[in-house]
Parts: C-alpha cells; structure tokens; sequence
C-alpha cells in the first residue's frame, strides 16, 4: 500500500517539479551571462499559453503525427517516474529495469524522429537524421553506464543498484568515474544541451531537437515541451541515483521522506547549477564533429566497466 | 480431439507434409490462377496452423522417433521430433502461416502456367525446410538440404528474363553449394569411421578435440554460408531483392534459420564436447557480422536490399548468443548457456516474424507502385493507412523497442553478458563487455535503419507524385497474413514468458539446465535468473504508457479544449517547399557513411558549380567482395586455365590419361 | 587504521583510474593548450598518489618524490611548455593522423592488452596497490601512441612526458618507488631532455619554417 501511495506521490511530483528544474537551469543561465532572466516559474506559463492556443496542423499530418506527442508525453513521464528519487520501493520499478529504461528513452526518439518526417519539409527531415544521429551512439553509451553500475550491484534493476549504492558500505568505485563523464556527455547530448544541440536557436546549421519538431504547435508542442523537461529531469534523477545516491529513504520508512524531499531539492538545484554552467563555458561544436563526441562517451563508458574487471572493486 | 491425442506430433508433422506436397502437384497441374490463389494457399496456410500447434504441443514431450523406409534400399529415412525440432517447426509453421495467406492475394495477378510451377516450388521449399527439422540421418538431411536449396534457387530465378536475377541466382546456387559440401564433410568427420551416418550414431561417437574443431569450423562454415555469416554473406542482399516478396519472407525469416538450426543441432547435440575458443569465434564473428549487416543496412537505398542487410545483422546478433552459449557450456556454466541459448532461439523466432512481416510489407508496396528505389516513395501512409500500421508494428519490433519481441530477446542476451561473472580465462573475460557495448551499438543502429526505412517510404511527400498517386491499399487476404505477422510480435513482445517456459525444454535437453525463473513471479514477469537481479514486465510498462495517454488525452480535452485548424506546413517560413527537399535515401544514410568511411568503399560523383544539369552519384560497396571473392574468382580462373591445357583433343592422349592413373592407383593399392 | 587502508587503497584505486582517465583525454584533445593542462593534472595526481602511498606505507621518501613531482611536473615543466608555445605561437588545434574514435578504440585494445599483461606480475607484487599495474602500462602505452598518431612536435614531447608519468606510477604502486637516487636521476633526464627539445624546436622551427614532423623526412640519406 505504501509503495503504491508512494509511486502516485512520485508520479505527480516529477510532472510537476519536472518544468521547474528547466525554469532553475534557464535562471542559472541567465545569472552567469549578466542577465536577469524570466524566472524560475516561466516553463509553467509557457506551458500554459500553449495549452490555451489554438492547434495549427500542416494539411498533410497524419495519425502518426498527432498521436507522437502523447506518446512522447507519456513515455519520459514513466522514465521520470521510474528513477528512485527519494524511495527505493516502488511498485514500477521492477517492472522496468534500466535496459528496458533505455528502451523506452528509444522508443520516444524513434516517435518522434518519425513524426518529424511525417509533413516532409526539409528541415523535419534533417532534424529526425541528426537525431537518430546522436542516438544511435548516446543510447549504447547510457546502456554502458548503466551496466558499469549494474556490475557492482549485480543487478540491473534501479531499485536494487540504487540501494546497493546508496546504503552498503561506503566504497569508492573508480569504474563510476568514467561511467559519470560518460553519462554527463550523453546528458548533453540528450537533452539537446548546449555542445552538442542549443535549443535556443532556430538556425538550420545548429538544429537538431527544434528542426524535428518545428511543425507542432499549441497543446501539441505544450506536450512536447514538457515532455522535454520530464526528459531532462529524468537523466537529471538518474544522475542522482547512481552518482549522489545519499539520503534517499529506504524501503518502508515514511518518516525519512520529508528529509529525502529536501535532500533531492538540494541535489536537483546543485545538479541545475552544475549543467547551466558546463553550457556556459564550452561552445556550441560542429554537427560532424558530435559523433566524435558521443564516440567518447560510448568508448569512456564501455572503458569505465573494463575497469570495474581490471581495478575490481 | 481424441484423434488428435492418439498421433503423434512426428505423424502430424508428416502428414502436414505429405498435404503441402500434394498442395503443390496440384498447383502444379490445375495451372488455373484463380484456383490456386482462392483455394491452394489458404489450405498451405492452414497447414501450417496445424504443424505450428503440433510443434507447440510436443515441444513438452518425449522426442518421437520413425524410420520410413523410403530412400535407398538400406538407407531409410530416420526421423526424429524432439525439443529443438518441434522449436524450429513451430517457428516454420507460424511465419508461413502469414506468409502462405499474404501469398494468396499477392500472386492473385499472375499468370496460371507460371504460378503453377511457382506454387508448386513454393509447397517444395516449405516441405523442405520442415524435413530438415525433423531429418536424423545425415542422408535425409542431406536431400532436404538440397530441395530447400534447389527449390529456392528456382522460386529466387522466378523473373529469369532479368540478367540481374540470373546473376544472383547463380550466385547464391554457388555459394550454397560450397556451404552444403563443408556441411556434408562435417557430417563425415562426425560418423568417426563408421559407416552409418545416423545423427544417433553420431551422438555416441568419440572424437578427439582435433576432430572435434574440425567438424564445428566445417559445420559453422557450411552453415554459416546459408545463414549470410560474415564472409558468406554475398548472396544475401543480391538474391533476395529477387525473389518476389512472399519468397524472400520465407528465405529471411524461415530458411536463414535452418542454418542456425544446423548449428545449434551440431554442437550442442552431436558433439559431445565444446571448447571454449569455438564460442570466442562465434561470439566474435556474430558481432562483426551484426554491425557489418546493419552499417551496410543504413546506407542502401534499395528497400528489400536494405531489410536483406538488416537480416545478416540480426543473424549475427543470434550467432553471438551461441557464441556466449557455447563458451558459457564449455566453462560449466550451465545457467548461463541456458539463458544465452534462450535469447538466441527467442530471437529467431522473433526474426521470423518481423522480417517476414516487413518483406511481405515492401512487397504490397512494389505492387502497389512499381518501385523499390527509396529515393522515389514517400508519403504512402496516406495512401495506404492499413498498410502503414502493420508495418509500423514492424518497423518497431526490428528497432528492439519496448514493448514488441525484438526487445525482449535484446534484452535476454544483454542479461546474459552482464550476469556473466568472472570466466576463468583473463582475455575473454575483458571480450565480455567489450562484446556486449558492440551489440547495443548494432542494435542502436538498427534503430536508426528502421527509421530511415520508414520515415522513407511511407511518411513525407511522395518524391514520385505519380507513382504514389496511384497506390492501393492492400487487399483481404495481404491484410490477414500481415496482421497474423504483426500480432505475432505483439503478443512475443507483450508475452514473452509461455514460449520462454517452453524453450527450458530445449535448453534442459542441450545444455542440461533451463531458466527455471522465467515464471516464478507468476506470467507476467519475465525473470531469467532472480527478481532481485533482473525482471521485465512488458504488460506494466505497454500499461502505463497507454494509461499515460490516455490520461493526458482526458485531461487536455477536459481542461483544454480540442480545436484545430489545418494549414500549409511552417518549415521555418521557407515559402518554396517542394519533395524534393526531403532527405532521400543516401542523404539519411550519410552521416553513418562518413563515420563508418572506412569500412565501406564509397564512389562519388559530385557536380561541379558549373554543371548546367547538377548530377549527384554515390555508391556503397562492399570491400570484402573486392578483397576476399574476386581474388578467389581470379584464382579459380588461372587454375582452370591450367587444367584447360590437360585438353588437347585428341583421343589418345585422353586415353594416356586414364592409363597412367590406372597405374598409379594400382601402384598404390599394392 | 585498517580501515584508513582500505580507504587508501580504494583511493589509490580511484586515482589509478583517473590517470588513465587523463591519458584517454590527451588521445582525445587536439589543442595544445589542454594537452599541457591535462598534462599537468596528471603530474597532480601523480604527485597525490604518491603521498598517499607513503603516508599508507610509512615509505618516508616517497614523500620527497611526491614533492620532486609537485614542483617538476606540475608547476615546472607545464610553466616551460606554456612558454614555449606562446614563443613559438603553435597553440591552435593539430589533426591528428587517425581520426579520434579510431585512436580511442585502439587505447580500448592496449588496455585491455596490458592489464593481462600485469596480470602475473600483480599476483606476485605483495603492496596493496597491486591492481594499478595495469593502469600505469596502459598509461605509459597510450601515450606512446598519442605520440605516434601526432603529426607536430609539441604534442610528442608532451607525449614523451606523460610516458614517463606512466613509469614513474608503475614504480609507486608496484614497488613503493625506485631508490631515490634513480628518481633524482631520472628527475634530471626529463628535465634535461625537455629543455635540450625546447631548443631544437627553435632549430627546426628556423630550419623549415614549421613544426610539421614530416618535413624532416627530407633529412633521410637518399
């Protein structure tokens, strides 16, 4: 009972927290390039301007193309719900474990890499190429990190590798040390962060996310949005999860949640902080030379679990 | 019922048989079109229903034995049903199920004469392929080696008027008959001397590890040659563009899987002993062949071309799980060969579906427009909704996503890397997770050729306006033996754990220990080894993001509201808006030409700025038939020009011929 | 104590993994700057580690050798090679002859080539650090083959260096360091080398106008 009240907790608070993380990062931004900002709250507004617009849609969309943006929707909000934040036991988990987690972050980008294609303009195109471009080297890459860690906790459900972190004896891991450099550099490159994608600009040389999804508008492009952020925040947990696991509450305990909640707080403003920063000092690269990037963070990750056979730890 | 209780499996697998062989005499000489589409094909297809069950039904069961005295006086047939026979003929009977119904609306406009002869190699093809599951002598399983060959060649050559078809006719004739005598000489060393070539013979031989190698490096050359395994591979993507499309579904999801069939009959069951080092190169090969298939995959621009590459990726994908089988078994790790086995069989049966459910898909697309250039279709979802669903079904299954089969069988073989623990050999122990970041690689890449493969044909404009203008959508009978395809992949994918349960009985028979776990959480859950180490439950998952949806759905529409206006496409303000701006084929495959750049041997022709008329060209080759066949061809011509000098002409220096080897034989005799 | 020394040896673990770290770095940079940079982390680590290793074993000159490191490695030798490519202006980024990824798959192999062969040696090396074998040659080889996959001269001496980093951390953690008088010895060597490369850049560079080592193949006897 505990664990279902505590998944419907966790689902509701990643729907919303997951917009004020983006608003936190912006806001970041904003203050380390000397401007004020829109704050912390501007995501919620956006999203609810879009919701009350009127839907455009190209004469030629399809089915497909009207469905993607809930299936996208739905899809990061499972991913979000299913990182173990702030308790270990809940009633989704098992049933997902990180392959599958990987899975379905594949299965958002091949949705709307095809929707992307469905009106055939030239940038819908070129968005959905460049895309599939840096998945198909970020999705084994986020597969390697997250079996750099399942090798220590001999699993490869969440749940279990977050406990076996978190609450085992403290020991350094030095196969995570690569596993988190990877994993940074597939963030990036995930939610189209600033090396490798900007998702402030609408130039045809730098897109990749906003050349896909250029022809939503309204509730649609309200559900895409926010289905970014979810995405963002999911990588964000899981971030946490393997790396600053400390503080989350263990199975069954209740009474730890409200410390795990300010814990996961304090962690998710660090981590916000961290990112706004790392996109601050480095630039935007060259389309060609991402491969050569997300290569090495698929080559630090797969090093990270040779590692783990060679240091053992 | 009780008649169904009292046959054996074996009897039903024969008597199915026996009805596709007389299906097909009667294709044969009723030439009448209309006949053989309405009535000859559904009556295959229920065949096959009726093996499929049979086979599903005796997969539990003791292994049956028949010895038909047919053959040659003192060579009768043996035959034999048991666990991995009964897997195989499951996976034959339901593919062609949806193949035999897609057949009959597809073959519908052909002419009597020539689809007579065509169904009746058709019925010879399926009747071959069920008695190389079920042969137990090396004789029978020779001569149903061969009529599945020949009978492909000739379903393959079917549009001999084409020189390219020939050409790739020929091409795979060769290649299986290289294939066919390594399998005949590994069948000989096995028999030890003996003189009986029975597989139970066989079993009971003794062969030292020398021999032993021997007979697995022939077996997996043999058969590698039919499955397409890297350097083999050649006639894959020629002969199977050629076939019409219910041909090369049948080719890639039924017969590429006798070869792994043969493989894992061979070393799991008629040897006795595995070594580790055959696992390392299974194991190493599956991986090369698997990212070689899907690399070449991404930069095709012909259709079946493209899906012919996907199938030498997903061949190579189920060789690694023998790989890790076999080196797993030989270390006396029994469970995890039980898993890695597991995931190879689960991913063969899964192949078989989609596969054959996207060749079936691009055959109602050439019928529909006449074209199997990429660069030339688009925008068929409008044209052929019904089409485009199943096909997606499809699409997503290849590209392992959740919740459809082919992830569930990624999944399995991922589970069986990552639980390996510490084998004692130190280089292999590294090849582990080396071998495992390849395979989310490939499999990443599938991802990015199914949405290419997609994305192509059927979204967008159409490239061709004229071409796509008029499409149909598909009829009654494609549309039946689609969607028995697609749910196929559903249901493996939603309920992955009755076919696992019932594969333990293969893996407890050749490896001596299965999963087990699979059900201990009751149906819904798939845990190979402990539920605290792995679980999936594709059902919760498929659960919430459908419930997700439908919940957002509600809720936009109860807070929101619905409206919607349709207009001209934004595209960035661009007003001049034309098909042509759309990726075609090689533009969506170029970034992985360049990366990959050395592994493929790229042409170009680019037009200067000052072409009046601008013609852009590039072409993708495979290196090794640069490297590896034409070398062998030009060899093979020098010493046949050799030979050539031996012919003179004249009769009496033939007769010298035969004189001195007279001599030398009797020389050697004494 | 004893758990201090568990501590210490997961640290030392930990810093084992982050030369080799740095080194996969270096493979992967192509600017100067960083690669002196990452040099100089390196020497850090080196130096740490060093000091870790002699307040965990109670080897009193290993701490004059983590100081020798400090002042050598990170402050001196990078102080000089930033210097030197201000003075010879070569600080923009340099192709490499292979391209990144493939470089880095490469290292994949002498990683995993190196660690089976320290493998016997660790199991006969009695220090707590044993493990680390393997990270100090995949070290010393990796920047072998930075050295052979950069067409200019800086990155190679930088190379150059780094290898001896690799050495230096192999003798730490396998043996508790090497005699001091080798150190020193050694210490000297780098230090002469790099000044005596330092001058031949300016030959070279006023020699063939560039840095780019292919010009001196026209050096061969013909």
């Amino acid at each position: 009972m505990n664990g279902i009240f505590l998944q419907l907790f966790q689902n509701g608070l990643v729907l919303l927290l997951a917009p004020l993380l983006v608003g936190w990062v912006n806001q970041c931004r904003a203050w380390l390039q000397n401007r004020s900002g829109a704050g912390l709250l501007q995501p919620y507004r956006k999203l609810i301007k879009l919701f009350h617009k009127d839907a455009v849609l190209a004469h030629n969309a399809s089915p497909l193309f009207r469905l993607t943006p809930y299936i996208l929707f739905a899809s990061m909000w499972l991913a979000a719900s299913l990182v173990p934040v702030i308790a270990t036991d809940l009633p989704l988990s098992p049933a997902v474990d990180v392959i599958a987690l990987v899975g379905i972050f594949a299965l958002a980008r091949v949705f709307i890499s095809l929707a992307a294609m469905d009106i055939g303009t030239s940038f819908g195109t070129l968005g959905a190429r460049r895309e599939m471009l840096v998945g198909f080297l970020a999705e084994p890459a986020l597969l390697m990190v997250f079996f750099s860690a399942a090798l220590i906790s001999q699993s490869t459900s969440l749940v279990t590798i977050v406990e076996t972190l978190a609450h085992k004896q403290f020991v350094i891991y030095p196969s995570l040390a690569f596993a988190a450099i990877a994993f940074v550099m597939v963030l990036l490159a995930e939610n189209a962060r600033i090396p490798v994608d900007n998702p402030s600009t609408h130039l045809e040389l730098t897109m990749i996310h906003e050349a896909m999804i250029l022809e939503y508008s309204a509730r649609y492009l309200a559900l895409i949005e926010w289905a970014s952020a979810l995405k963002l925040f999911a990588y964000t947990t899981i971030g946490i999860a393997l790396f600053m696991p400390w503080g989350i509450a263990e199975a069954g305990r209740l009474e730890a949640l409200p410390l795990a909640l300010g814990m996961l707080l304090l962690k998710l403003a660090v981590a916000g902080a961290g990112l706004a920063l790392l996109e601050t000092v480095t630039a935007k690269m060259r389309i060609f030379r991402v491969p050569e990037f997300m290569g090495t963070a698929f080559l630090l990750a797969v090093l990270g679990m040779l590692i783990h056979f060679l240091v053992g730890s | 019922m009780t008649l169904a209780s009292a046959l054996l499996p074996l009897d039903i697998a024969l008597g199915v048989i026996v009805y596709w062989l007389l299906l097909g005499l009667a294709g044969l000489f009723s030439r009448n079109s209309h006949f053989i589409t309405r009535y000859i094909f559904p009556a295959a297809a229920l065949g096959s229903l009726v093996l499929a069950a049979a086979a599903l039904f005796s997969l539990g069961g003791p292994a049956n034995i028949a010895v038909l005295p047919l053959g040659l006086p003192d060579l009768p047939f043996h035959l034999r049903l048991d666990a991995l026979s009964a897997f195989f003929l499951l996976l034959l009977g339901a593919a062609s199920t949806g193949i035999s119904i897609y057949a009959a609306g597809y073959f519908r406009h052909m002419s009597g004469a020539t689809l007579g002869l065509l169904c009746f190699e058709y019925h010879l093809f399926l009747l071959g392929m069920a008695l190389v599951f079920i042969a137990d002598d090396a004789y029978l399983f020779m001569v149903a080696w061969e009529t599945m060959a020949l009978s492909s060649y000739f379903l393959v050559t079917t549009d001999h008027a084409v020189p390219e078809i020939r050409r790739a006719g020929f091409l795979y004739l060769l290649i299986a008959h290289v294939g066919a005598i390594a399998i005949l000489m590994s069948f000989g060393v096995m028999q030890g001397g003996h003189g009986d070539y029975t597989f139970a013979t066989m079993r009971g031989a003794q062969l030292d590890t020398f021999w032993a190698s021997i007979t697995f490096l022939l077996a997996l050359f043999g058969f590698g040659a039919k499955a397409g395994i890297l350097p083999l591979h050649v006639w894959l993507p020629e002969a199977h563009p050629a076939a019409p499309s219910p041909i090369s579904a049948m080719m890639s999801g039924i017969m590429l899987k006798t070869a792994i069939y043969g493989i894992l009959r061979v070393s799991f069951d008629l040897l006795d002993m595995q070594l580790w080092w055959w696992g390392a190169i299974a194991l190493t090969l599956g991986l090369v062949t698997a990212l070689f298939g899907v690399l070449f995959a991404a930069v095709q621009s012909d259709m079946k071309r493209l899906l012919a590459y996907s199938s030498i990726e997903n061949i190579g994908i189920i060789l690694v799980g023998i790989g890790l089988a076999i080196i797993f078994h030989s270390f006396g790790k029994e469970a995890l060969a039980a898993l890695a086995l597991t995931a190879a069989l689960y991913h063969s049966l899964n192949h078989s579906f989609m596969k054959s459910l996207l060749f079936l898909g691009t055959g109602s697309v050439l019928h529909a427009t006449g074209e199997r250039n990429l660069g030339k279709l688009g925008g068929l979802i409008r044209r052929m909704p019904k089409l485009a669903l199943l096909v997606l079904v499809g699409t997503l299954a290849l590209a392992g996503l959740p919740p459809l089969n082919g992830f569930v069988s990624e999944w399995l073989l991922l589970q069986a890397f990552l639980l390996s623990p510490g084998l004692p050999n130190s280089y292999l122990n590294m090849l582990v997770p080396i071998a495992a970041a390849a395979l989310a690689l490939a499999a990443a890449l599938a991802a990015y050729v199914m949405v290419k493969f997609y994305g192509i044909i059927f979204l967008g404009q159409p490239r061709e306006a004229n071409l796509v203008e008029k499409a149909q959508d598909i009829g009654t009978h494609e549309w039946l033996g689609l969607a028995w395809l697609a749910l196929g992949c559903i249901v493996l994918g939603i309920f992955p754990v009755y076919i696992i349960t019932q594969i333990d009985h293969i893996t407890q028979m050749l490896v001596g220990q299965h999963l087990g776990g699979a059900m201990q959480n009751g149906w819904m859950w798939l845990t190979p080894i402990q539920a605290d180490r792995a679980s999936y439950n594709p059902l919760i998952l498929i659960g919430t993001i459908v419930l997700g949806v439908l919940f957002t759905l509600y809720m936009v529409k109860k807070f929101y509201h619905r409206r919607l206006r349709r207009s001209a496409a934004w595209d960035c303000g661009y007003p001049e808006q034309t098909a042509r701006m759309q990726d075609t084929a090689e533009g969506f495959g170029q970034p992985i030409r360049q990366i990959f750049d050395l592994f493929f041997g790229v042409t170009r022709e680019v037009p200067s700025p000052f072409d009046k008329k601008p013609h852009y060209r590039g072409e993708t080759r495979d290196l090794l038939w640069e490297w590896c066949y034409l070398p062998i061809a030009a060899l093979t011509e020098k010493i046949s020009a050799l030979v050539g000098r031996l012919q003179h002409g004249r009769i009496h220096i033939y007769l010298l011929y035969s004189f001195v080897t007279l001599l030398a034989l009797l020389a050697f005799v004494r | 104590m004893n758990i201090l020394n568990i501590y210490s040896g997961q640290l030392i673990n930990l810093f084992a993994a982050l030369v080799l770290l740095i080194a996969f770095a270096m493979l992967a940079q192509r600017r100067v700057l960083s690669l002196i940079n990452l040099f100089a982390l390196q020497g850090l680590l080196l130096a740490a580690s060093t000091a870790l290793v002699a307040w965990s074993s109670d080897q009193h000159h290993l701490y004059y050798s983590a100081a020798l490191t400090l002042v050598l490695k990170v402050l001196f030798l990078p102080w000089l090679l930033h210097r030197l490519i201000r003075k010879l202006n070569v600080k923009w980024d340099i192709e490499t002859l292979i391209n990144i990824p493939t470089t880095m798959l490469l290292g994949l192999a002498l990683v995993v080539f190196s660690f089976n062969l320290a493998g016997p040696i660790s199991e006969i090396a009695g220090t707590i650090t044993r493990s680390t074998l393997g990270i100090a040659i995949a070290s010393v080889l990796l920047s072998f083959l930075m050295m052979i996959t950069r067409s200019k001269a800086v990155p190679q001496v930088i190379g150059f260096l780094a290898m001896e980093n690799g050495l230096f951390f192999a003798a730490v953690t396998a043996t508790y360091g090497m005699p001091m008088v080798v150190e020193l010895g050694i210490a000297l060597d780098i230090l002469v080398g790099m000044i005596i490369m330092g001058i031949f850049f300016f030959q070279i560079r006023a020699t063939f106008d560039s840095l780019e080592l292919k010009h001196m193949e026209k050096l061969r006897e013909d």
